[in-house]
């Protein structure tokens, strides 16, 4: 299984081996990883997409594993992107999000893929959208993509999630870190879990009267689990539900569709043209050059970035001419 | 970028994971994705996770006394699903007159309690690109 043609045909027909082979060749760009993601798109579009966000501890994998056993119990297959973070020091990483995803072993129903963030910050690795688009074009119906543990300003999700599951826990903290801005902002739905420990029922409490009081239209609801025994999963499973029938109802999804489309584009657009002026100015030897002017201070970041836009700008447009189709 | 993805697993039923731990650190530390996936694992589960992480690297932590029993499993699974390519570790308690019965059944080598985590490291590293 080495050529794209094998590789995106194995994808369409839902092959497990295929798709784990796509998402490596995506997640390190690796030759034809465009290739593949163009010739999937066609077929994506289909899945529903489910993010969990929060704290490192809050029971996040844990819930991923039974939401998964509820949407497989509904006959629905599921897609899972469990992404943990890249050490800084050594560029490596330990993947643990599946110790706690055993319940689907022996299902072929259920793929589980464990991504390194290798540097990306906002929660999610680099590769991320495209393996949504891999998972989504495999046939999954659900797919539910697990943040690295965040703090305030993991957001990024929400961009490729039609519906943000916050989870948190009683106890990490007062009311007026509950009203900043951030991680709790991009809720569709909050999550109190392990909600046996104290102080459950009022941190259920405040998050009521925040998601009340801030939002118009969706209110997004609160609802209490204990992962681990899947108490208060269905629920879960259900409000996730709800969300979706109100995109669908509203016209949101319509517009969250439109606003994702935008953002694919604009990151393709910044890593063309932004990445390939760098690299033209650095085989033209210009780029080191104008860095060392820069540190000497006898140009500024303006001006540099508007030389190399001016400099090689047409050089690039002029190489998609013969692309488009 | 590519970089080297391993997958380390404990089969059977001994309940004792610190030296996989230990050894998922170091590999860590090397530079390498360490996908651990916890206590005992089936042979299909250790053969299914490999495939869906599509790893190069499988490394077996067996204290157990089991070894010959659950390491051709893995392996009879793992080339089942495709996977059969992989560079195939085990660690653990393995006694010395075992081991060439492994390697006869296709584990690429052996490490035996006192094995240093550097030497792991350099073995899979001569052995996968990154």
């Amino acid at each position: 299984m080495r050529s794209v043609d094998e590789i995106v045909n194995g994808v369409l027909e839902g092959c497990r081996r295929a798709l784990a082979r796509a998402i490596t060749i995506v997640e390190n760009e690796q030759e034809g990883y465009e290739e593949i993601l163009k010739r999937i798109y066609p077929h994506t579009g289909h899945a529903y997409i489910v993010g969990l966000t929060g704290a490192p501890g809050v029971g996040k994998s844990t819930l991923v594993d039974r939401l998964a056993k509820v949407a497989r119990a509904h006959g629905h297959s599921v897609g899972i992107l469990a992404v943990d973070p890249t050490s800084p020091f050594s560029g490596g990483a330990i993947l643990g999000d599946r110790v706690r995803m055993q319940s689907h072993a022996g299902d072929p129903g259920v793929f589980i893929r464990s991504l390194a963030t290798r540097g990306h910050l906002g929660g999610l690795s680099r590769a991320s959208g495209g393996v949504i688009q891999l998972m989504d074009a495999a046939g999954r119906d659900l797919i539910l993509v697990e943040t690295v543990g965040s703090g305030q300003s993991e957001v990024e999700i929400m961009r490729y999630a039609h519906t943000v599951v916050v989870v948190v826990i009683a106890g990490l903290g007062d009311e007026v870190q509950m009203i900043k801005a951030g991680i709790l902002e991009i809720g569709d739905v909050f999550c109190v879990n392990k909600a046996d420990r104290e102080g459950s029922d009022r941190t259920v409490a405040d998050l009521r009267m925040l998601s009340e009081n801030c939002s118009e239209g969706w209110i997004p609801p609160v609802v209490k689990t204990q992962a681990r025994s899947g108490e208060g999963v269905d629920q879960l499973y259900q409000a996730i539900i709800g969300h979706r029938q109100y995109l669908d109802s509203t016209g949101h999804m319509r517009h969250r569709q439109l606003r994702s489309a935008e953002a694919d584009i604009r990151d393709i657009m910044i890593e063309h043209v932004v990445d390939r002026t760098l690299d033209l100015a650095r085989r033209d030897q210009a780029l080191d050059g104008l860095l060392a002017r820069l540190t000497a201070r006898q140009t500024d970041p303006y001006q540099a970035a508007k030389y190399l836009l001016n400099a090689y700008g047409s050089q690039i447009l002029r190489v998609y001419e013969g692309d488009v189709e | 970028m590519q970089r080297i993805r391993v997958l380390v697993a404990k089969p059977g039923l001994d309940g004792h994971d610190r030296g996989a731990r230990v050894v998922a650190r170091a590999l860590r530390d090397a530079g390498m994705e360490v996908i651990y996936t916890g206590l005992r694992q089936t042979p299909e589960d250790i053969a299914e996770a490999a495939v869906q992480e599509d790893v190069q690297v499988v490394g077996l932590s067996i204290l157990s006394g089991a070894h010959n029993t659950l390491v051709p499993r893995v392996l009879e699974q793992l080339r089942a699903k495709g996977a059969g390519d992989v560079l195939f570790l085990v660690g653990g308690i393995i006694p010395e007159e075992d081991v060439e019965y492994l390697k006869g059944a296709g584990v690429h080598a052996v490490f035996g309690p006192g094995t240093s985590t550097d030497d792991i490291v350099t073995f899979i590293k001569s052995h996968v690109k990154g």
